[in-house]
């Protein structure tokens, strides 16, 4: 056996050898974690027809055009404004007659309590721009989100996100996120 | 004038280079962790929306992607610049649109099937029109977990 010269041996190349490394991770590899706002969508049935009366003042009726104007209630309304108006509609505090109806719901940890029948309804064209109709459903999401927070608050002193997995489905009974989307129409152009 | 004595003559005493490797494999494992390998090539130009409500996508092995956007400079000659939707590395119709979904299906687990989610990566300047045609496809294939993906931003503008 012929003998193998021991001890050191050069390191000067191991800096180039993990520079080519580091290079090829920064070049096939991407940082971004995927975030965005999750919606579960309604099955498609082509003969489902659309008869159940829903009363007026349940349905609160968001329009988008095809040139990013937000019609709501038949008004037309900033999105900036949107939020506020939005968890109105949601809350109903003092139970008026134009906001939606309330119906007794057994609730755990909250006992029997009045939710509300609310329902959103988002419509838009063919031709909104995309970036509108997410400024919208965030808008409607924050809504949902503030007062679900506001009742977490109150009822548990915690932040919706902190509490356990069965408090935060009895919140979200509590503030049903309800918003439906019509199929679009097309009357603007694209 | 101000005089600048030369230092000792040839006195630069060299900088030790022995710690450079760990430097740099230190770098290496951080980007190693932090990232994850990309996946396609983006065909389209994609300006994602921002949005303040966002939540993470838990698990990456249950979302598959859908890219919509303009297509990018070189890309206009052939494909024009109307949005186009991209699926894997291709451009694709919107009935390319079930099979892709039950492609992707077929390569999850079994009991995953139904936690399967779709991510919209979709650019904020595309017409609703082919965003809806997209969003029937899907419920057609019965895929109906979908992500609008967006940017976080703190306030949208």
């Amino acid at each position: 056996m012929p003998k193998r010269p021991t001890g050191e041996f050069s390191a000067a190349s191991m800096a180039d050898i993990a520079f080519l490394l580091l290079i090829f991770f920064l070049v096939a590899t991407t940082m971004d974690i995927d975030s965005g706002l999750s919606r579960q969508m309604s099955p498609y049935d082509p003969d489902a027809k659309n008869d159940d009366k829903i009363k007026e003042r349940n349905v609160y009726v968001v329009l988008i055009n095809s040139s990013d104007q937000i019609l709501v209630e038949g008004k037309q309304m900033n999105i900036l404004n949107l939020r506020e108006e939005a968890k109105k509609f949601i809350v109903n505090p003092e139970s008026k007659d134009n906001l939606p109806e309330k119906r007794p719901v057994e609730i755990d940890y909250f006992g029997e309590v009045m939710v509300s029948k609310g329902i959103i309804s988002l419509q838009n064209d063919r031709g909104t721009s995309y970036g509108a109709y997410i400024k919208v459903q965030n808008e409607l999401a924050a809504a949902y989100n503030e007062v679900r927070e506001g009742v977490a608050m109150q009822k548990f002193g915690k932040h919706f996100e902190d509490l356990i997995k069965e408090k935060q489905d009895a919140v979200k009974k509590y503030y049903p996120q309800i918003i439906s989307e019509a199929e679009p129409k097309n009357i603007g152009g694209n | 004038m101000a005089k600048f004595g030369r230092k000792g003559k040839g006195g630069v005493p060299e900088v030790s280079t022995a710690s450079l490797p760990d430097i740099v494999f230190m770098l290496l494992f951080f980007f190693m962790v932090s990232t994850v390998m990309r996946e396609t090539t983006l065909k389209i130009e994609q300006h994602l929306p921002g949005a303040t409500e966002v939540k993470k996508l838990e698990k990456k092995s249950l979302v598959s992607y859908i890219n919509i956007g303009k297509p990018k400079g070189t890309f206009q000659t052939m494909y024009g610049t109307e949005p186009r939707i991209q699926l894997n590395d291709a451009f694709a119709k919107v009935a390319d649109i079930r099979n892709y979904i039950t492609a992707e299906r077929e390569k999850m687990d079994e009991n995953e099937r139904p936690l399967m989610t779709v991510s919209l990566k979709v650019d904020d300047k595309t017409k609703m029109g082919v965003i809806v045609d997209v969003k029937q496809e899907l419920r057609k294939a019965s895929a109906l977990k979908i992500n609008y993906s967006t940017r976080k931003v703190e306030a949208i503008e």
